[in-house]
């Protein structure tokens, strides 16, 4: 099975350059691009561009838009670079043919695991990698299809240097028209220009069309920039007001039928047997199909088949899992960071000998298993016919998912045809390796040949069969110098996975050892919005605060002093703290906390304010985040990204824990794992300050300060300190009534 | 059993068990699938419909008891041009995923014609709907904008 670390990083572990490309394609390629996606009066200049005679420009995009901008943001990039008129530039999803999904086919190869080099790409690949690479050295940062890697990967390395290419091919064809030097014209908002004259790029396209592209075009220094920088409207955003815009759960193919499961509910666990006799007879029903872990019903409408499954009493065979609960597999996890092995990541100067130097300060800190509860139930819909499968999903990744839907259905990749949908929320739930949905729809229809079938999960069994963000616990020991600076910084936590770099700290501290031990367990866990970053940023976070305090310090000025030697990091930290006012007054119970933590090449620092009352019910008034994400692309599509972000992990923060009992997991739906709402959600504030820093990712950064940064409100309002989350259910009222004897400002 | 059932001004005769809920009706018999499953119970407000002007939501509401009553769903609501709700929430570039954005939209405008000037805590008594991506605070400043109080 694919490994998390694998999904995000599989393929980089070559040692060489890793190349993602983005191809300029010989003009054969461009005829067969033009019958997929271009209409009469229109066509593609080089791949991901295509420009109609009226002069409307779009970009084809190989991602999938989950609700982060991405496309638009991506659109502006290429818009930037071709020097085009943003009210003439369109965006779109690219169709579900090979050919448009450059950067999404790149990322499906990674995916396989597999070292890449050219000589190694497969054939089908050959095209798409081949002719002109980028090469991207930042391994780590890469991820799949998400807001975090849009701009960041297919961004940088694809549509501005397209967009370029695609602008001197403009160019070219203008000069060839006034017999000019190209070196004596420029463009300019969609038109180029020699002199007074000057033609429309759509008068231009054909001709332009006919040049080979450059696959090293001069790119714009980023001072000249007009659209990147500007705060576009999206173009997905009409279609999500009216309910036009398609989800997976939307398609209608002509003859569908519904299909509703039940999955073994113990992980693990197999189907033994099941009397589907009487479910068979109910109204509709097409036939109860038997899968190797779940039982599924197929019949004219979803409710229909959702009621006959419930009628079901399945018998499961047993894993060995029935007798697993959250406390036996916390007590097994925290047993395992006691006893080792811990493996060692970080060791700088002297490490956990440095200890002993100074006055020591220890805390442990955990997480709990959480849902992604993405809006969208997970589901698709297939078709088996004579030979072939069809499949309409919402993914994170549409090559991915074909390929995985080819493996299920152990069929060439040929025979499998994959339509990308938008997604009703993803957070990492529609990554490659957490598929379960396409295996159980492509099951299903192989079952039912001839007719295309929609399998939907419902709340429930979409909560009970996803891949949790693990449980993990951290414990550390710092030792103080007494002069307002900690000496030694030890760090030991769990992990299923690899060491995580997300547990490095920024904090100029001489002496550290940092280490991971590996946990397994039979609970299936995934990426959930911002991954390691989530957790480590709660810990780090709440116990750089914790050695404030014990240091007697203001816990901003203390983070302050440890970022001397991080410029960009501390000014992040300044704005959060001198936009949420800090060191000023507030009323009576209310205090704030702050935290900084740097994800996908962006820095955010994050202030809130937060209130307990005499019965400790907890209020969360107000958020302040400051953002450093190098190079905005549209800053408000960035700051909403922050503003969502700062909501999941206030989920997170206020409620959100899965429990595991009999080997199953507890929560079922939204009445019993709570989600946020209007009533709960904070005022929140984002500032931006761009800096020279490479280009960071939007979707996930804005999560893993907020954690803390309540919790080190918490304290700082009550003297409690929450290191085991969520906060529901722990007693503030206690630590109110026994004030810490002395309480920095803040 | 056969229900009529007047959907967007529209009469649908159907053939549906009488406990099917309106949520599926919609989607899965009349094809309006801008109303939106999220929950099945009632916890999201992702299905949140008009019924004779209120705002219900569909998902729990069985067909049977909704015949003959005046249904209107995202994608009547919005049939004779785009709505204030929806043009601000264009303005305040409001959704992210999507998809509660049908429910938010039906909910909003249902509360708006009873209290065409909501405060913060009206808006958010009476609205409760999920959006996992956290589109609240744009939620509020277009609601703010709609009531004269931005
Ligand atoms: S689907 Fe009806 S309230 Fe959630
Ligand atoms: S916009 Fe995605 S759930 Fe609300």
């Amino acid at each position: 099975m694919t490994t998390r670390r694998m999904v995000l990083l599989g393929g980089v572990a070559a040692g060489g350059a890793l190349i993602v490309g983005y191809a300029l394609w010989p003009s054969h390629r461009r005829e067969r691009e033009n019958a997929l996606a271009a209409g009469p009066d229109e066509r593609f200049v080089s791949n991901w561009i295509k420009i109609a005679n009226d002069g409307i420009v779009t970009v084809i995009v190989p991602h999938c838009d989950m609700g982060t901008g991405n496309i638009t943001a991506l659109t502006q990039m290429a818009a930037e670079e071709l020097d085009a008129d943003w009210s003439q530039m369109r965006g779109e999803q690219a169709p579900p043919d090979p050919l448009f999904a450059n950067g999404a086919l790149a990322e499906g190869f990674i995916l396989s695991g597999q070292n890449i080099g050219y000589g190694q790409v497969p054939a089908f690949l050959r095209g798409l990698v081949g002719n002109s690479f980028r090469t991207i050295a930042e391994y780590k940062n890469l991820q799949i299809t998400g807001g975090s890697s849009a701009v960041r990967f297919t961004g940088v390395y694809g549509m501005r240097v397209t967009g370029a290419a695609v602008r001197e091919m403009l160019v070219m064809a203008a000069s060839a028209r006034w017999n000019v030097s190209p070196d004596a014209c420029r463009t300019e908002k969609g038109r180029v220009f020699h002199g007074g004259k000057s033609f429309g790029y759509g008068e231009l396209a054909a001709e332009a069309a006919a040049y080979t592209p450059s696959d090293n075009p001069v790119l714009k220094s980023p001072d000249k920039y007009t659209i990147v920088g500007r705060p576009v409207p999206r173009f997905d955003v009409p279609a999500k007001v009216n309910g036009t815009a398609q989800y997976g759960i939307d398609v209608r193919v002509p003859g569908m039928l519904y299909a509703a499961l039940r999955i073994a509910p113990v992980f693990g666990a197999k189907l033994a047997s099941v009397d589907s006799v009487a479910a068979e007879k109910m109204r509709g029903v097409s036939k109860v199909v038997k899968l190797d872990d779940a039982v599924v019903v197929v019949a004219d409408r979803f409710w229909r088949a959702k009621n006959a499954v419930e009628s079901l009493a399945p018998v499961w065979r047993k894993s060995g899992n029935e007798d697993e609960t959250s406390a036996r597999i916390t007590a097994k996890r925290d047993a395992l960071l006691k006893s080792g092995p811990v493996k060692s990541d970080v060791k700088t100067g002297a490490g956990a000998d440095a200890l002993a130097k100074g006055k020591l300060v220890e805390a442990q800190y955990s997480v709990p298993y959480l849902a992604h509860a993405q809006m969208e139930p997970v589901n698709a819909t297939a078709l088996f016919k004579d030979g072939t499968l069809e499949v309409w999903s919402g993914t994170q990744d549409g090559l991915g998912a074909r390929a995985y839907c080819a493996e299920v259905a152990k069929l060439p990749l040929e025979k499998v045809t994959f339509h990308q949908l938008q997604m009703g929320g993803g957070f990492g739930r529609r990554l490659p390796g957490y598929f379960n949905f396409l295996r159980y729809a492509a099951q299903t229809a192989m079952a039912m040949p001839g007719l295309p079938v929609k399998l939907l999960f419902t709340r429930e069994e979409d909560m009970q069969h996803d891949y949790y963000r693990p449980n993990v616990i951290s414990c550390f020991r710092a030792a103080l110098d007494g002069k307002g600076a900690p000496l030694a910084w030890v760090n030991d936590y769990t992990t299923e996975d690899d060491p995580n770099p997300e547990a490095h700290i920024v904090y100029d501290i001489p002496n550290q050892a940092i280490g991971a031990a590996k946990l397994t367990t039979s609970i299936p866990t995934g990426p959930w919005r911002s991954v390691e970053a989530s957790w480590h940023g709660f810990f780090i976070e709440s116990f750089v605060d914790e050695l404030a305090h014990a240091d007697g310090a203001d816990p901003y000025a203390y983070r302050r002093t440890l970022l001397a030697q991080r410029p960009r990091h501390r000014a992040v930290l300044e704005l959060a703290a001198q936009q949420a006012g800090w060191g000023t007054a507030l009323p009576k119970g209310r205090a704030r906390g702050i935290a900084l933590f740097e994800s996908f090449q962006t820095i955010v620092a994050e202030v809130a304010e937060v209130e307990v009352d005499d019965k400790g019910a907890l209020t969360v008034h107000r958020v302040t985040a400051a953002v450093d994400a190098g190079t905005t692309v549209n800053p408000d599509g960035l700051r909403a990204q922050v503003e969502g972000g700062i909501i999941f992990g206030l989920g997170a923060v206020l409620n959100g824990a899965i429990s595991i009992d009999k080997g199953r997991v507890m929560q079922a739906n939204f009445p019993d794992y709570e989600m946020v709402k209007l009533a709960d959600c904070p005022q929140i504030e984002v500032h931006l300050s761009n800096s020279d820093g490479p280009y960071g990712g939007g979707g996930e950064p804005g999560v893993p300060p907020l954690a803390p940064a309540i919790t080190n409100a918490i304290f700082a309002a009550t003297g409690a300190r929450i290191r085991d989350l969520p906060v529901r259910g722990q007693d503030l009222v206690a630590a109110i009534t026994h004030p810490p004897q002395k309480q920095t400002s803040g | 059993m056969a229900i009529d059932l007047k959907v967007n001004g529209q009469v649908h005769t159907l053939d549906v068990e009488p406990d099917t809920p309106l949520l599926w009706v919609l989607r899965d018999e009349l094809g309006l699938t801008g109303t939106k499953f999220g929950c099945g119970v009632a916890a999201c407000g992702a299905c949140t419909v008009h019924l004779d002007g209120e705002a219900v939501r569909s998902c729990v509401t069985p067909v049977s008891t909704v015949a003959g009553k005046e249904i209107v769903t995202i994608e009547g609501l919005g049939a004779g041009g785009l709505t204030d709700v929806q043009k601000a929430w264009i303005t305040h570039q409001v959704p992210q995923c999507g998809y509660c954005q049908s429910g938010m939209v039906m909910a909003v405008a249902a509360l708006l014609k009873t209290n065409p000037h909501p405060s913060d805590a009206d808006l958010q008594a009476a609205v409760t709907n999920i959006c996992r991506c956290g589109s609240y605070p744009r939620i509020r400043a277009a609601v703010r904008e709609l009531a004269g109080k931005a």
